[in-house]
């Protein structure tokens, strides 16, 4: 088995899930999230044992672009949280009922699809398809199965994707400035390029506004709360969970190694424009009404602390900073499942028209409390290993950036804490709140068994990762030996 | 032939010619009467049609000649067809004005 | 085999907690109780046994390795030494008492299991704080405890007065966990590890350490420090947080959880030994604290706020003597205060109880006959508090006293004033509450009646404690000093040669007390007088009644423009930003707009563009 079968899984199952039908398309959905997710695992083994588990053809010989998939301990960490991110997101809409539903869950499926080859690409062409493919069915999640006025809804994720498309374009040209270069769009070949630091700093430029934009990192976030209060809960996930950790996968796979000259000579700016996010986010979030808006808004602050981490061009930095998108792609599917149960109860995402749901429903509450304080990175959670090494991977370049980064950690508890406490505490509210049913209980569970068990023991993870890393740090220092 | 062309010299057909063909030029950008737009595009195409002749000569290469003909016939069609359009314009909109054929506005 | 028993130490709590979770609610009431306490009780039972057995030597237990940093990992372990030995004694045998008094105390409670839930989830971060072997698995219990306190400060939720003050809690200890996580940054980069052995091992040979950045480290860490201690200027949150209940008050808002910046400067006091700029930093810190805090609570007339100032008064003396490279000597005031603090939180908790919830002293008076027992232990530890031979807390603020007046005159003046306002405050407090006759409500008053025995037991094991306490460490011949000698790095602080200056010092302590009680007698029990009502204070009380109105201030400069700044980044800069993008796609729709103008639809216009475009193209090839 090789990582194609994977991808093939995925594909099949969009397709057979929109056949299926109305009736079955929610568990066929489910079933093929889980095969590839027991693929996933399958990998993993055969990785760990040394087995070969890439795959390259050429695909089209002129311009030369093959079908290369390559699947390090990066790509598969990543591969891994999709995969299993993909069933349980699945699993939490079984409580919505969807019209047209076995569109809507090939969609997902299809959009699992791409973002795995996102992850999975390792040539230069094929990765890009891949990154513009999985746009196209969070557009139409969003556009149809969206919530709010249809008018807005349009407006927002019109201008969601002409945005990213707009970004990634650039990353086009550079793609192709580089066949220019190199004759080939594979990976390996793309970072043995030796580039002037002129041509360097213009592709990074170019990748630069196309993961800016994806991540997403001040001031290229505007479309970020909008899509995320309008989409649907599913697509929200689907977006914050796994799709901007493709801006930031990419950020350490394509740019950083293609270019790092330039990464290097700006690092100062781009980790500051991290930080910033990271306060500027936690502020915003302060005082957000709508509940989804306030967990984009700290999804912006989080994404933020890891692309400065990223940034930092260490090995802590890279680390921490996958460690924290695993994390924050947990929590993230947690907490918008917690606004959806709300949702589900209230019909409304308003804060202000929250408050009092404790007294009601004890279970909902501990677990919701769980999912806040992982959020905040308490020790012995997940993501307070990724915090930590981000945020000392920060202190290595300079301690002022992990003071400023660090924030985080006083900000982010104030605005989830006041977040939690009028959604849930206080007077018991007069509208009844059901407790949490089995299949919301279960998604959030494991969501949570998950956080504690790899903030105890995040060895395994980090063992995955780190040859990997190791491997792209020395890509990245590959200029120092020449001077 | 040799002999009027040396007695003339060909800088003068040429200079004919692009007068020739700026008349050409100049009555198709001012003139608004489609018929006259045409006529105004027949000299230009008879100015090349003399400037080919002419250099035909000067190289003593029948090649251009044998290509004014077929410019010349292809001209003759061109004409009819246009000339029908413009009937047919004609017929619909009662004028034959160019200012005032401004369906192709964007 | 020293393994299994420190999992079991570790572990009981958490069981505890997991039973109290999952099935507290059916179990019922009393098997609630008994498995909290219980859980508590076998880890003090297995302190004691492990304090009995204790080698010289400490003992580490790695699990496994936890975070991987590039240049060192971070295990999973633990450290048994002397140290954490004497934390684990007063936290598991002072937690145990508190977990039998909750039986009774909060039995009307109908969220009793979660309270004990809460209580052993306490308990078991706070044993993972304290016997943690390295910064991180420290931090670990100190983020813990943090949490268990937001938890228990906001457990009456349904009151969002509660849930600020836990919420302000909360978010002040981070600020002082922000700067703990900046020292370990620091003490990480600067040594490649966390881990206390070989941290101390290393900084104790070492020779040429970069000076600026040890001072930096432990700044960095005093602050955590004094987040979680409650020092100048994080002080704010500890008296909102008496609006948890009275034992949690007493168990982590004065035994237990704010002790754990002493024991973190006493765990690393190698560290600080080697920056004595930030130990003077630390030694005004403490003593400014301990100052302020009395003041405000000279005034105070809820009996908790009264105690909580109080205790920041007294971790601020602590704070003066690790301030002065004393950390025995705070080390022997943390174990004193431990009991003497429980005992009036408790007791003030068993007042509370008695009249069902009334806080104020105003209120109150002339309990002493209702309430014998409670009425006595309080005695004893205000007693206590108030440094008065032989008790407890006399030979502990002694020693801080003497190591101050050796150190610097000026810090012994700011301490004796500060103690000679402790003997002050605390009998205001007593002759209120149980002096004269009774000021509260008639049904109040007729239903007046000593706790249970649930309640009194604790209350009288903690003043025999608060009592006789001071055995520990009599000066000229202690206990403890020579049973924490091996953690210090170098003997800073000298057995006291016993001469007329020190005894000199004892009797001003003692007659200081003495004077500060004589006020309080003459004021309040001779003179009968009632502090004034809210709205008729006036002039430097209501200054010292409004806490300096340092609440406000941080209101003013933090809280307010963070709030405001967040209004403007909401309602503007993101409009901006967004205004911005979608004034792209104007700007394009625009263009086009215009374009469109041109393409009239004259034949005319579109063949003067095409001749001037072929003259352009003529010009640029041909000239």
């Amino acid at each position: 088995m090789n990582v194609t079968t994977l991808l093939i899984i995925l594909l099949v199952g969009a397709f057979a899930t929109y056949f299926s039908g109305d009736k079955w398309a929610p568990k066929v959905a489910l079933l093929f999230g889980l095969t590839a997710f027991a693929g996933t695992i399958c990998l993993l083994s055969q990785y760990n044992l040394g087995q070969e588990i890439n795959y390259t053809k050429l695909w089209i010989s002129k311009p030369n672009i093959s079908f290369a998939l390559q699947a390090d301990g990066l790509s598969l960490a990543m591969l891994l949280l999709t995969t299993a991110l993909t069933p349980i997101i699945i699993y939490s809409s079984f409580g919505n009922t969807y019209k047209n539903s076995k569109a809507f869950y090939a969609l997902i499926l299809f959009m699992t699809f791409a973002m795995a080859g996102t992850f999975l690409a390792s040539d230069g062409l094929l990765y890009y398809i891949f990154w513009e493919l999985s746009l196209i069915p969070i557009y139409f999640i969003a556009l149809i199965w969206g919530n709010g006025d249809a008018e807005e809804r349009k407006k927002a994720v019109v201008k969601f994707f002409i945005y990213t498309l707009a970004g990634s374009l650039f990353m086009l040209v550079a793609f192709i400035y580089l066949y220019q270069k190199a004759g080939s769009f594979l990976i390996n070949d793309l970072t043995q390029l030796k580039l002037s630091s002129t041509e360097q700093f213009w592709i990074f430029l170019a990748f630069f506004l196309a993961y800016a934009i994806k991540i997403p990192l001040i001031p290229f976030h505007t479309w970020q709360a909008e899509v995320y209060q309008k989409a649907p809960t599913v697509g929200t996930m689907l977006l914050s969970g796994i799709m901007l950790k493709m801006g930031l996968y990419s950020v350490i796979r394509w740019q950083l190694p293609i270019a790092p000259l330039a990464a290097k000579e700006y690092m100062d700016v781009f980790i500051i424009l991290g930080i910033a996010g990271v306060i500027y986010g936690s502020i915003v979030a302060l005082r957000q009404k709508d509940l989804k808006k306030l967990l984009a808004y700290s999804s912006l602050a989080h994404v933020g602390l890891i692309a400065a981490g990223s940034y930092t061009l260490t090995l802590d930095g890279f680390r921490g900073a996958v460690l924290q998108m695993i994390a924050h792609g947990f929590v993230v599917t947690g907490l918008f499942l917690v606004a959806e149960i709300i949702f589900r109860r209230y019909e409304t995402r308003k804060i202000s028209e929250m408050g009092g749901i404790r007294a009601q429903s004890p279970k909902f509450t501990s677990m919701f409390m769980i999912l806040v304080l992982a959020s905040v990175a308490l020790p012995s959670t997940f993501n307070f290993v990724g915090e930590f090494t981000v945020l000392y991977s920060l202190s290595q370049v300079n301690i002022w950036f992990s003071l400023l980064g660090g924030t985080t950690i006083i900000l982010g508890a104030y605005y989830m804490l006041k977040m939690f406490q009028h959604v849930m505490l206080g007077e018991t509210n007069v509208r009844l709140f059901a407790d949490v049913t089995f299949n919301e209980g279960l998604c959030l569970v494991i969501i949570i068994a998950v956080l504690f068990f790899f903030g105890m023991y995040p060895k395994p993870i980090i063992d995955l990762i780190t040859p990997s890393l190791e491997n792209i740090l020395t890509q990245v220092n590959r200029f120092n030996q020449v001077k | 032939m040799n002999n009027i062309l040396n007695q003339i010299g060909i800088e003068n057909y040429i200079f004919l010619s692009v007068i020739l063909f700026c008349i050409g030029v100049f009555g198709v950008l001012y003139r608004r009467n489609a018929i006259i737009v045409f006529m105004s595009i027949e000299i230009m195409l008879n100015a090349v049609n003399l400037l080919f002749v002419a250099f035909s000569t000067y190289h003593q290469d029948a090649q251009g000649q044998i290509f004014v003909f077929f410019s010349m016939a292809v001209a003759a069609a061109e004409v009819a067809v246009g000339l029908a359009i413009l009937v047919s314009i004609f017929r619909n909109l009662g004028t034959i004005d160019v200012g005032n054929l401004k369906n192709l506005k964007g | 085999m020293d393994t299994s028993l420190v999992l079991v130490l570790l572990l009981a709590p958490f069981l505890g907690f997991l039973f109290n979770v999952f099935l507290g609610k059916k179990a019922g009431k009393s098997i609630v109780g008994i498995v909290g306490t219980l859980s508590v009780f076998v880890s003090f039972a297995m302190t004691l046994y492990l304090f009995g057995n204790a080698n010289q030597e400490p003992v580490v237990i790695n699990l496994f390795d936890w975070i991987s940093i590039q240049r060192f990992n971070v295990s999973f372990g633990f450290l048994i030494d002397h140290l954490s030995l004497i934390w684990l004694l007063f936290v598991t045998g002072i937690g145990s008492l508190i977990h039998l008094y909750s039986i009774s105390y909060m039995h009307d409670d109908e969220k009793m299991h979660s309270f004990f839930a809460y209580l052993n989830l306490f308990i078991f971060f706070m044993i993972t704080l304290v016997i943690g072997s390295n910064l991180l698995m420290m931090f670990i219990g100190w983020e813990g405890v943090g949490l268990c306190s937001y938890l228990l400060i906001g457990f009456w939720y349904k009151n969002q007065d509660f849930n600020d003050a836990a919420k302000k809690a909360f978010i002040m200890n981070r600020i002082g966990d922000l700067g703990f996580l900046i020292g370990i940054f620091i003490v990480g980069s600067l040594f490649n590890t966390l881990d206390f052995t070989s941290l101390k091992n290393i900084i104790t040979t070492a020779k040429d350490i970069n000076d600026f950045w040890i001072a930096l480290a432990a700044l960095a860490l005093f602050i955590g420090a004094a987040g979680k201690s409650a020092q100048i200027p994080l002080y704010t949150w500890l008296p909102d947080a008496m609006a948890g209940p009275t034992p949690v008050s007493a168990l982590i808002h004065a035994a237990t959880m704010v002790t754990a910046g002493i024991f973190m400067i006493t765990r690393l006091n190698f560290l600080f030994d080697m920056a004595p700029s930030v130990q003077n930093i630390i030694a005004i810190v403490g003593a400014v604290t301990a100052l302020v805090a009395a003041t405000i609570a000279l005034v105070q007339n809820d009996i908790k706020k009264v105690l909580a100032y109080s205790t920041v008064s007294q971790l601020g003396l602590m704070f003066l003597a690790l301030g002065l490279g004393a950390y025995e000597v705070a080390v022997f005031h943390v174990i004193t205060h431990a009991f003497f603090k429980a005992c009036l939180f408790l007791g003030s908790g068993s007042v509370i109880h008695g009249l069902h919830g009334e806080q104020d002293m105003r209120k109150m008076g002339g309990l002493k006959k209702a309430m014998p027992i409670t009425f006595i232990t309080m005695l004893i530890a205000a007693l206590a508090i108030s440094g008065i031979f032989p008790l407890a807390g006399f030979w502990s603020k002694d020693e801080i006293l003497m190591t101050a007046f050796h150190a610097n005159i000026a810090l012994w003046v700011i301490g004796s004033i500060a103690s000679i306002m402790t003997a002050f405050y605390m009998f205001r407090l007593i002759y209120l509450t149980f002096f004269n006759s009774f000021r509260g409500t008639e049904e109040q008053k007729n239903h007046l009646h000593e706790s249970p025995s649930l309640i009194t037991l604790p209350l009288i094991i903690l003043a025999i404690l608060s009592f006789f306490g001071g055995i520990i460490s009599l000066p000229g011949n202690s206990w403890l000093n020579k049973y924490l000698a091996p953690l210090f790095s170098k003997v800073v602080h000298e057995e006291h040669q016993f001469g007329n200056t020190e005894y000199m010092l004892m009797a001003i302590a003692t007659i200081g007390a003495i004077i500060g009680i004589g006020i309080a007698y003459k004021k309040y029990l001779k003179d009968n007088t009632i502090p004034s009502e809210d709205a008729e204070i006036t002039g430097v009380t209501k200054v010292l009644y409004n806490k300096y109105y340092v609440d406000e201030a941080y209101d003013a400069i933090f809280v307010k423009p963070v709030n405001v700044l967040s209004s403007f980044f909401r309602d503007s800069v993101e409009t901006t930003l967004s205004a911005l993008i979608f004034g792209l796609g104007k700007v394009t729709n625009e263009i086009a707009l215009q374009g469109k103008k041109i393409h009239n639809g004259s034949v005319g216009l579109y063949l003067f563009a095409f001749v001037l475009g072929v003259i352009a193209i003529i010009t640029y090839l041909f000239l």
